[in-house]
């Protein structure tokens, strides 16, 4: 069976983020990046799956060239080959429709049994791109995984619903499916596996300039750090100090102790 | 021109209010429907499809449930649109949604013509009493429903019932490690309190998962809330927003956690922990 799988390249988890002096986007500069965690999930699944099931695993990512980076790390865990949507600057600042638009294109001709990706994206947060993709794929898909079951033609997942509710859903493949994180655990990669990586194939895809771009929806016009809650009391300095006014706070403000 | 609120049982009043209050701003009339189908990605997004081209909207207010993050984007990639998801306000042609888990806030302005399309995180407008939605039944003798669902159903019983607790104390990433668990078990027995996690903790199989609080596990709404180590996600926050006090304990001072805490203490929780526990038992 052969599985493609969505990745995005985001900040380093915990890094100290700042605005671009223009205001609409982060500073790049000083930043690491790393896999979206939630896509981690995903290709964990999908080494998974191929070694159940033999094939190939295919990782995808769109963005500009530190990009290649990610897609050598995913090959390192075991992934066959690379592919990589050469974008001018961060996929973040790009519409999540064009984006989805440009790793459709990419994926049309690799007539993939299965395309899996993370819920969401750890920057913009929207969560719809493996959505959309199905959409522009004409396959069907299902949101949040809990588990894959691949059976003849067909594919059985457990989709998490709210409040503990869980539902399972059958579809024919191909098929698209958004991966819950914590599925799994993930794997490192071995020596042996970042030694072979060097010899995977990754391939650049180029935008077309002459491309038809569809209209944005949106544009970021301004990103900055929330408004402080103003009412909240924070202690700071010596813990033990900090500790003592908070047991205070408990004591006669909340009335627990 | 007119607002369509497609509403499900989930958030109907708030999503109801919402479209209201897009619908005064853009001094337009509002319409409210319900999709009337047993729920499939297909089958919604083809309903909804033929709901939006019979109202020819331009602003389309879907509530940011699992429902609507599952077929909303569809639909609207079928007009050519990327659903401006989770927005927590504004109103057209701007919205506020986080970014970079909610470390930082993004005004978002629609650009192009309608429909546009936007789902609003749940709490964010005020549910107001307003005419209950009115059900539209598509025609789906065209479309291919592909995704075959069986009923939905719960785990285990629940052996926790976090919900019931007086205090509870809940614990992030910001711990590190499994073998560190007792030291925030040792401050949920010094208060007397229930122990609950964030997500990333109960998925690492460190805590049990019923002792999860937010969007996928328990809501909860004790006398105080203590969150040790947790960065205050929304998909945490909206399971906890309903505590009396809040207390935060981070190393960071810019984490989320901070913005909805009464109590706040910045600093390493392997350090604050402990003489918190000290302070606790001196004061009782």
């Amino acid at each position: 069976m052969k599985i493609a799988v969505a990745i995005k390249q985001v900040p380093l988890r915990d890094s100290a983020l700042r605005v671009n002096p223009a205001g609409t986007w982060i500073d790049e500069n000083n930043l690491s990046f790393e896999i979206n965690e939630p896509d981690a999930y995903a290709l964990e699944e999908a080494l998974q799956l191929r070694e159940k099931h033999g094939g190939e695993v295919i990782v995808i990512s769109a963005g500009p060239a530190r990009v290649s980076q990610t897609i050598r790390e995913a090959l390192a865990k075991g992934a066959d080959r690379g592919i990589h949507v050469d974008l001018a600057t961060d996929a973040g600042t790009f519409d999540t429709l064009h984006v989805a638009n440009l790793l459709a294109a990419a994926l049309k001709t690799e007539a993939t049994d299965l395309i899996l990706t993370g819920l969401q994206s750890d920057d913009l947060g929207y969560g719809q791109t493996g959505v959309i993709l199905a959409e522009l794929l004409g396959v069907p898909h299902s949101t949040i995984i809990m588990q894959v079951e691949i059976q003849p033609g067909k594919v059985r997942v457990k989709r998490e619903l709210e409040d503990s509710w869980f539902q399972h859903i059958e579809m024919p493949l191909p098929a698209v499916l958004t991966i819950q994180s914590g599925l799994n655990k993930l794997r490192y990669a071995t020596l042996m596996g970042i030694k072979k990586a060097k010899t995977k194939e990754i391939k650049v895809i180029t935008l077309d300039a002459a491309a038809e771009v569809p209209q944005a929806s949106a544009v970021i016009e301004r990103l900055y750090a929330p408004e402080k809650n103003k009412q909240g009391q924070i202690f700071e300095g010596d813990p033990k100090a900090a500790a003592a006014k908070l047991v205070e706070k408990l004591r006669f403000e909340a009335r627990v102790l | 021109m007119s607002v369509l609120a497609i509403v499900e049982q989930r958030m109907a009043a708030e999503v109801l209010a919402a479209a209201q209050q897009f619908g005064t701003s853009l001094a337009t009339g509002v319409k409210a429907y319900s999709i009337d189908l047993p729920y499939t990605a297909d089958a919604y997004a083809a309903g909804a499809e033929e709901l939006i081209r019979k109202v020819s909207p331009s602003l389309v207010v879907f509530g940011h449930t699992y429902q609507t993050r599952d077929y909303a984007p569809k639909v609207a990639a079928r007009f050519g649109r990327t659903l401006i998801g989770d927005v927590i306000a504004g109103k057209p042609p701007l919205f506020v949604r986080q970014m970079f888990q909610g470390k930082f806030n993004a005004d978002v302005r629609l650009v192009g013509d309608g429909p546009h399309f936007v789902s609003i995180q749940a709490g964010a407008w005020r549910a107001v009493a307003a005419e209950p939605a009115e059900t539209f039944s598509p025609d789906l003798s065209a479309s291919r429903l592909r995704q075959v669902p069986e009923a939905p159903f719960r785990e285990a019983a629940r052996a926790v019932d976090l919900t019931a607790a007086d205090i509870i104390v809940s614990v992030g990433r910001g711990i590190k490690e499994k073998e560190n668990i007792p030291i925030v078990e040792a401050l949920a027995q010094a208060l007397g309190a229930e122990l609950a996690a964030s997500r990333p903790i109960c998925d690492a199989g460190w805590l049990p998962m019923d002792r999860q609080v937010g969007s996928s596990g328990q809501t909860v709404s004790p006398k105080v809330y203590i969150a040790v180590g947790i960065s205050g996600a929304i998909q945490h926050l909206v399971g906890m927003k309903g505590a009396k006090t809040v207390v935060a304990i981070n190393k960071d001072p810019d984490a989320p956690i901070f913005e909805v805490a009464h109590y706040g203490i910045v600093g390493d929780l392997f350090e604050v922990v402990p003489a918190l526990v000290e302070e606790i038992k001196k004061a009782k």
